[in-house]
């Protein structure tokens, strides 16, 4: 079985992702545990209908989402649909982006700094499942639309719209827990007040050059 | 501050509009050349846009740092065992012919 072999050699070095993953989909570690200890079973003996030069790490995410889905979802509703509106850029606005743009300058270790991988981590978390698994398939994985599309078995499009709310409402919770730190007042204020408050070197944020390359 | 003498944005309608409505698309990576160049040309002349294209892509860069998590030792070895992998050695076992130092 030379397939299942070369399986541990390719599908081991996933399991941080796949674990992350589960964590993210399950919010809990035991649940996640069982959850990536299934997707490697299955996977394992279905890895002869893998075919080979695939994407092993979108095929592993599929069986893995499937298995959330079928074992661990819970029924949950839907917002309302809304169309792309200019406040769609949530974050940046409230935290000051109009006025002085600090933060967009400021490094990744600010942004990080700023909000903390664990609350990071419980805003994913906090999305609805429709939301949660996309933001998490692009934002975190980095898979393309069409290979979410055939993870999560929907069109592109409806990828694209969850990939867009999703967002967005990661965004505000972002926000939420910036507010309740009392890092940004409400309403909103220019970036030196985050800065002060941050205890960062810049006080005075001047604007940036755009310097580097998007 | 520096001075800015470049036009205001307006997100609701020409290029900032069409920039700001591909912001997600663009940042994915999703956009076809052509569309990404047009953006592209855009954002570098306009530091609202690009402003704000950049906090998106910092944020994005956030949110995957943080959702690394470390995998318990306990069910990498529990994984390890029901599919059949050596995490003793170097390498899984089927490449264990090829890689004469591996540790047994």
């Amino acid at each position: 079985m030379a397939d299942q072999q070369t399986f541990a050699v390719d599908a081991m070095p996933l399991m941080t992702a796949l674990y992350s993953g589960a964590l993210r989909m399950t919010r809990n570690p035991a649940d996640a545990e069982d959850l990536v200890q299934e997707t490697y079973l299955k996977a394992y003996r279905a890895y002869d209908r893998f075919e080979a030069g695939t994407n092993l790490k979108a095929w592993m995410f599929r069986i893995l989402t499937n298995t959330f889905i079928n074992t661990y979802r819970k029924k949950q509703r839907r917002p309302a649909e809304s169309e792309f509106d200019a406040d769609d850029i949530y974050l940046y606005h409230r935290l000051g982006g109009e006025q002085g743009a600090a933060l967009s300058r400021s490094a990744e270790d600010e942004l990080l700094d700023l909000f903390g991988e664990a609350e990071v981590k419980e805003a994913v978390e906090d999305l609805a499942e429709h939301y949660r698994l996309p933001v998490l398939l692009a934002d975190v994985e980095g898979f393309s639309y069409k290979e979410i599309a055939e993870i999560l078995d929907v069109p592109i499009g409806t990828v694209m719209s969850r990939l867009h709310r999703g967002r967005k409402q990661l965004q505000k919770r972002l926000y939420e827990f910036a507010k309740a730190r009392r890092l940004v007042p409400d309403p909103p204020v220019a970036l030196a007040a985050v800065a002060d408050a941050l205890n960062t070197e810049s006080s005075a944020p001047s604007l940036p050059e755009a310097d580097h390359e998007l | 501050m520096s001075s800015d003498t470049e036009q205001p944005c307006d997100p609701n309608s020409g290029p900032c509009r069409d920039a700001l409505q591909n912001l997600f698309v663009y940042i994915d990576g999703q956009l076809t050349m052509e569309r990404r160049l047009v953006i592209k040309e855009h954002i570098d002349r306009c530091s609202h846009c690009f402003e704000r294209f950049s906090f998106e892509l910092e944020l994005r860069q956030v949110v995957a740092q943080s959702c690394r998590d470390t995998v318990p030792e306990s069910l990498k070895m529990r994984i390890a065992e029901a599919i059949g992998c050596d995490l003793d050695s170097e390498l899984p076992p089927c490449c264990e012919q090829e890689s004469p130092d591996s540790r047994s």
